[in-house]
């Protein structure tokens, strides 16, 4: 494979990335939502899998398989058991219409691109065309947990997120040490869990996953 | 410079377009009826359908005006047209720098505006319904539709469909993030300007349900032939168009003759593959609610102007 | 003959044979024939000799000319150039047909009062054509505020009615407004140097921060009189309340003479235009194309629905100029220049199709005396030919090929796909955004036009007897010959702009060379008349009489083969009633149902009044009212707060003479001792 070739595959990859994070701004349903973060995930793990191979790093070979078991296979699953548990397939709300969040989206976008062109300017690895692209995507990432009422849609906003920041590491600097991306993907892990049980907890107290009900706890 | 062979194959493509389209509807009839698990009407049904109704009387109402009884020419000839415009054997189209693909989208346009005056010629309730639902749905996917073939424009730096498709079959091999964006967009377009499910369903039988169904009620005999006739020429049509975009490959180059069987075959199994799975997006999707028809069409709409941008990034 | 004359004396005397026809109007004849058929066909034909004078300037170096009238030592100055001559060209055509059409629509009107329109009508025209022709501020100054006066007391003909006296007070406050920042433009541009001529303001050298300060003050000026949000609140209610000709003027050409004055003071008198003013004149030309277009579609008042599209065709005129601007700041002029062209051809289309529009408004107005789209219906079987031009009006405004409204459009597309060449990545990306909203706008508009089309012509008349017989008594009936004449004129002005746009093309590029000394790349000026080619004929051509003949022709083919091979036969019924025993006229979509599905998806644009009848009502009734949020955003706390100014200055007022006086004592002293 050479490099231009690669290069173009990730640019792909990278734009299909973005285009889930837009597809997850746009859908209400929570089940569609995990599947579109765990295609996330695939395809942020094909990128970085193609990166390892046309670089030689091979650090990069293990972060692409603990990216395809944890984001691919296991948090999906535990979301999947937690919104069976939970009873909540299905969420309507959102805080600003759709079309309008989309159209905020693409502000984000102009202006993650903008803010990426001079640091791709003088980057000089493989993939600098992605820099923008993973902007973008931690900002709509960022925007979805704005805007979602809910619980669960704001933490997987929050994996989504995590996968933009993968993103950008690989892009920018060929991925972090393998260590630090153990921990953050424990960190991820674990993370998850706690959510999970928070959930329990918030529904157990009000009923309900809706977060509005947070606003009660604050002291008056 | 001999024009010849050049409008020769202009007219070939053209009259091909025409005799084949109904064809692809056959077949997407049939890829439903499977998967749903129906037994399926023969391919050639839509011929028998058009034949039989050309052979009826025409039934008009009392207060049609002439512009209800031109109208069904009127979008035959521009989906004619338009079959004229898109490449779909060969890129040797003489006609082809007449109209670009704005102008493509115009012509759309003006098939668009003039049905649904038609429908409200008679003055029933229905026809108004179905006029204004159709131009709800036209306003956003006209934007969507030109946004999505800018984008192709700004990879090959040109607005002719032809100089697009040769750009993209016979130029150095690159892949395009831009027209992933593109080609998602492109589709959700490609089912609301034909009626299909999710937007609107060709085989709805309900009125109030009723967009392109609820324009045609008052039509009948030779004219509602002809209107079937072009939607299937504008499915058709849509579906090259997606073809020329985003699969070009196997398209016979300009003057290059021998290409051309080549042509004819890969073009049979694009469209046989592109007709399952229309049937397929049409079996697995509900219809929306006619007011989530902004939503998905401003989806659209977002996601083609994201791959223009796109484009700058990865291209600046 | 004509080509004897060159273009500047020949404009002049076409300028001075309007006002003598306002003078003429004024002889007090018993009966209105002097007026109707010689008065406004001789300004038609005055029109018309204008408009090949504009022609023939478009393609001869400028001209000046001095007249000794005016103040001592402030003659007035005139000049013609490539620039003016186009304006003159479009005021002239235009006006023909108008006049024309005035000529046969101002049949019912007594003598006393047509003496007062065509007194009022033809000084409008001239001031006009003067606003164009002049070469000093000071001309300019006194044309503009005659255009402004004079179309004021056209507005205002139908006085009795209260709601037209505010209307045309609202106008004048506005255009008084833009007058005062087009004089400070002028005084910024003049820096205190030489005289108020043209040539003097051109070659002052401005410093970057007072250039910026004339082109808003001017973008500001000029934007009141072509009503460009926020200050289009004046366009949708003075346009409506004038007599349908007069409307159409002022759609036409009045509010393109402030197109005139932003490219000439902008590209001609500042020079040296930025990119940065090109993207405010972009963000304000996008809102103004929304807004216009989105609060068309809630009208069900036929003349406002086409105010507001008045108001949405100046956004994509001065999205094409912003295009043009930021292009040339950038340093690519030939992209500039192509920008320009496609603004300066929308305006030339607008002013043609949207007059066509307004005389078709006026032939219902006066045959069926409606204005109301919601109580009309099957007009196309009582004014056939109306009907008709309306519809030439309605497809070349919704941008449809292959008339006039495409090929501008197009132009601006392409424009828009020039947006690869700028440096800047920001502005590169949004241009193309700003196409998006032209391609949004473009299909809104078809949208409303099938909405006017289908509710006025088509269909069944919604309310029992108005279509049928006017209220009067008689049937309703077609309009009259000299209105048909003025609407063919402009009708078929839609088609020649339509189909030949290279030899506009060529004209247009004339006009840029002469305003920036660049053009179209050498390609496109090769294009021949078949072919429109804006930059190379590999990037993209279009040609619209090839389009129209192959899609008549196919047309025609198609209705021959099925006549051919089958029948035609026809039998008549009653339309399908779906089952349900009572159909009636009334169940038809009206202009509100129909804007309806608009009103849910844009509903907080809107400033929405709506009262739905309850359950139990014994007289269940239906209302909606649509306002625009500019007024009690911007409008209404503005007035109030030159209230309270102005009750704070009154105070002042003290009613004994002895303290006026002080204040004079007090005000000299002050200014001694600054002056000192």
């Amino acid at each position: 494979m050479d490099q231009s070739f690669s290069s173009q595959l990730v640019n792909l990859l990278a734009a299909l990335l973005l285009l889930i994070a837009f597809a997850m701004l746009s859908q209400r349903r929570v089940l569609t939502l995990i599947k579109l973060f765990a295609w996330q995930g695939a395809a942020l793990a094909a990128s970085t899998l193609i990166v390892a191979h046309s670089t030689g790093q091979t650090h990069l070979y293990f972060s692409g398989a603990l990216t395809v078991l944890l984001k691919v296979m296991l948090i999906p699953w535990v979301l999947h058991r937690l919104i069976d548990r939970l009873q909540v397939r299905w969420d309507v709300e959102t805080l600003i219409n759709i079309p309008a969040t989309m159209l905020i989206g693409i502000g984000l976008v102009i202006f993650a691109f903008a803010l990426a062109a001079p640091i791709s300017e003088m980057a000089n690895t493989l993939t600098r065309a992605t820099l923008g692209i993973a902007m973008a995507s931690i900002l709509l990432s960022f925007l979805m947990m704005i805007v979602r009422r809910k619980a669960v849609p704001q933490v997987i906003g929050f994996l989504a997120m995590e996968n933009g920041l993968f993103l950008a590491a690989t892009s920018a600097t060929y991925g972090m040490p393998l260590v630090v991306e153990l921990g953050v993907a424990l960190d991820v892990l674990v993370g998850t869990f706690i959510f999970g049980i928070f959930f329990f907890h918030i529904r157990e107290q009000f009923d309900s996953l809706d977060i509005r009900h947070m606003e009660k706890l604050k002291e008056d | 410079m001999n024009y010849a062979p050049g409008i020769a194959f202009q007219l070939l493509q053209s009259v091909f377009v025409v005799l084949a389209a109904p064809l692809l509807m056959g077949w997407v009839n049939q890829c439903r009826a499977w998967l749903q698990n129906r037994s399926a009407p023969s391919i050639w049904l839509p011929y028998f359908t058009l034949a039989k109704l050309f052979r009826k009387d025409a039934v008009i109402a009392h207060d049609a005006s002439p512009l209800f009884r031109m109208t069904p020419y009127i979008l035959f000839g521009c989906m004619w047209l338009a079959a004229g415009i898109v490449p779909v054997l060969a890129t040797d189209l003489p006609f082809a720098p007449a109209a670009d693909i704005i102008a493509l989208v115009g012509v759309f346009a003006l098939a668009r505006v003039f049905s649904a005056l038609a429908a409200m010629d008679i003055g029933t309730s229905f026809g108004g319904l179905g006029a204004r639902r159709e131009m709800l749905i036209g306003f956003l996917a006209e934007p969507a539709m030109l946004m999505t073939l800018f984008t192709a424009a700004f990879i090959s730096g040109s607005t002719q469909l032809t100089t697009i498709v040769e750009t993209l079959a016979y130029r150095e091999f690159a892949i395009y993030p831009s027209l992933a964006f593109a080609a998602v967009a492109f589709l959700m377009v490609l089912l609301a300007e034909n009626a299909r499910i999710p937007i609107d369903n060709p085989t709805t039988h309900l009125e109030l349900t009723m967009v392109h169904e609820a324009m045609i009620l008052e039509y009948s005999g030779r004219h509602l032939a002809l209107i079937e006739w072009a939607v299937a020429i504008k499915l058709f049509a849509y579906v090259t168009i997606g073809i020329a975009l985003f699969v070009p490959w196997g398209i016979a180059a300009a003057g290059n003759w021998a290409a051309l069987p080549v042509a004819v075959a890969s073009l049979a199994l694009k469209l046989g593959l592109a007709g399952a799975g229309l049937a397929l997006i049409e079996t697995l999707l509900a219809k929306l609610r006619l007011f989530l028809a902004p939503e998905f069409l401003s989806t659209a709409f977002l996601l083609a102007v994201l791959g223009m941008l796109t484009h700058f990034l990865t291209h600046g | 003959m004509i080509d004897a004359v060159s273009p500047l004396p020949g404009s002049l005397a076409v300028g001075i044979c309007w006002l003598a026809i306002a003078a003429l109007a004024l002889i007090p004849s018993g009966n209105a024939f002097f007026a109707r058929h010689v008065a406004f066909p001789l300004g038609a034909l005055a029109g018309l000799a204008l408009a090949v004078f504009g022609l023939e300037a478009v393609w001869l170096p400028a001209a000046q000319m001095t007249l000794p009238l005016g103040m001592p030592d402030l003659p007035f100055h005139l000049r013609v150039d490539p620039l003016a001559g186009f304006f003159l060209m479009l005021l002239g055509s235009v006006a023909a047909g108008i006049s024309v059409y005035a000529g046969g629509y101002f049949r019912d009107e007594t003598p006393g009062r047509l003496a007062l329109i065509g007194l009022q009508y033809h000084v409008f025209l001239a001031s006009m054509a003067f606003v164009i022709l002049a070469d000093d501020a000071y001309l300019f100054m006194v044309a503009w505020e005659t255009m402004a006066v004079s179309s004021y007391f056209l507005v205002t003909t139908d006085h009795q009615q209260a709601a037209i006296r505010s209307a045309g007070f609202l106008y004048l406050l506005i255009a008084h407004l833009g007058a005062l920042a087009i004089l400070l433009c002028f005084g910024v541009m003049h820096g205190g140097l030489g005289d108020y001529t043209f040539d003097a303001l051109r070659s002052a050298q401005l410093e970057p921060k007072w250039a910026t300060v004339a082109f808003l003050l001017a973008f500001f000026g000029f934007g009141a009189k072509a009503g460009m949000i926020p200050l289009h609140v004046w366009l949708p209610e003075a346009h409506p309340a004038a007599p349908s000709p007069v409307s159409a003027l002022m759609s036409g050409v009045m509010i393109k003479t402030a197109i005139y004055g932003m490219v000439r003071v902008i590209y001609d008198l500042i020079g040296g235009v930025r990119w940065e003013w090109g993207m405010l004149v972009l963000v304000v030309g996008a809102g103004t194309t929304l807004f216009g277009v989105l609060y068309a579609l809630m009208q069900h008042d036929l003349k406002r629905l086409l105010a507001y599209h008045s108001v949405e065709n100046i956004g994509i005129i001065l999205l094409g100029l912003g295009m043009s601007m930021v292009f040339i700041g950038f340093g690519h002029p030939a992209a500039g220049i192509l920008g320009l062209i496609a603004a300066l051809y929308h305006t030339l289309n607008h002013a043609v199709f949207k007059g066509l529009l307004f005389l078709g408004a006026g032939s219902i107005l006066h045959s069926a005396k409606l204005r109301n789209l919601n109580h009309m219906g099957g007009l196309i079987r009582t004014m056939p030919k109306t009907a008709f031009y309306f519809l030439i009006g309605a497809l070349a405004i919704s941008a449809l090929p292959p008339l006039n409204g495409f090929v501008s459009e197009w132009l601006t597309f392409q424009t828009a796909l020039q947006a690869p060449i700028l440096q800047n990545g920001v502005v590169r990306s949004l241009l193309p955004l700003f196409a998006a909203i032209l391609a949004l706008a473009g299909a809104l508009t078809a949208m409303c036009f099938v909405k006017v089309y289908g509710v006025a012509f088509l269909g069944r008349p919604r309310e029992a007897g108005h279509a049928a017989q006017a209220p009067s008594g008689g049937p309703a009936h077609d309009a009259g010959n000299m209105e048909r004449f003025g609407m063919a004129w402009l009708a078929a002005g839609c088609f020649v702009l339509g189909l030949f746009p290279t030899s506009f093309l060529l004209m247009l590029n004339r006009v840029g060379v002469s305003l920036t000394g660049h053009g179209l790349s050498n390609e496109a000026l090769e294009s021949n008349w078949l072919w429109l080619v804006p930059t190379a004929p590999a990037q993209a051509s279009y040609s619209p009489l090839i389009f129209l003949i192959v899609i008549v022709g196919v047309t025609l083919l198609t209705f021959l083969l099925v006549r051919r091979f089958y029948h035609g036969r026809v039998r008549f019924a009653d339309p399908w009633d779906c089952g349900f025993a009572q159909q009636t006229p009334r169940m038809q979509d009206s202009a509100d149902a129909f804007g309806q599905p608009i009103r849910h998806v844009f509903g907080p644009l809107y400033l929405m009044k709506r009262h739905m009848p309850g359950p139990d009502d014994a007289a269940p009734r239906f209302s909606l009212k649509i306002e625009d949020r500019h007024w009690y955003l911007l409008y209404l706390p503005v007035a109030r707060l030159a209230a309270y100014l102005s009750s704070k200055i009154g105070m002042l007022q003290q009613g004994r003479i002895s303290i006026y006086l002080l204040y004079s004592f007090l005000t000299l002293i002050a200014l001694l001792v600054l002056v000192r």
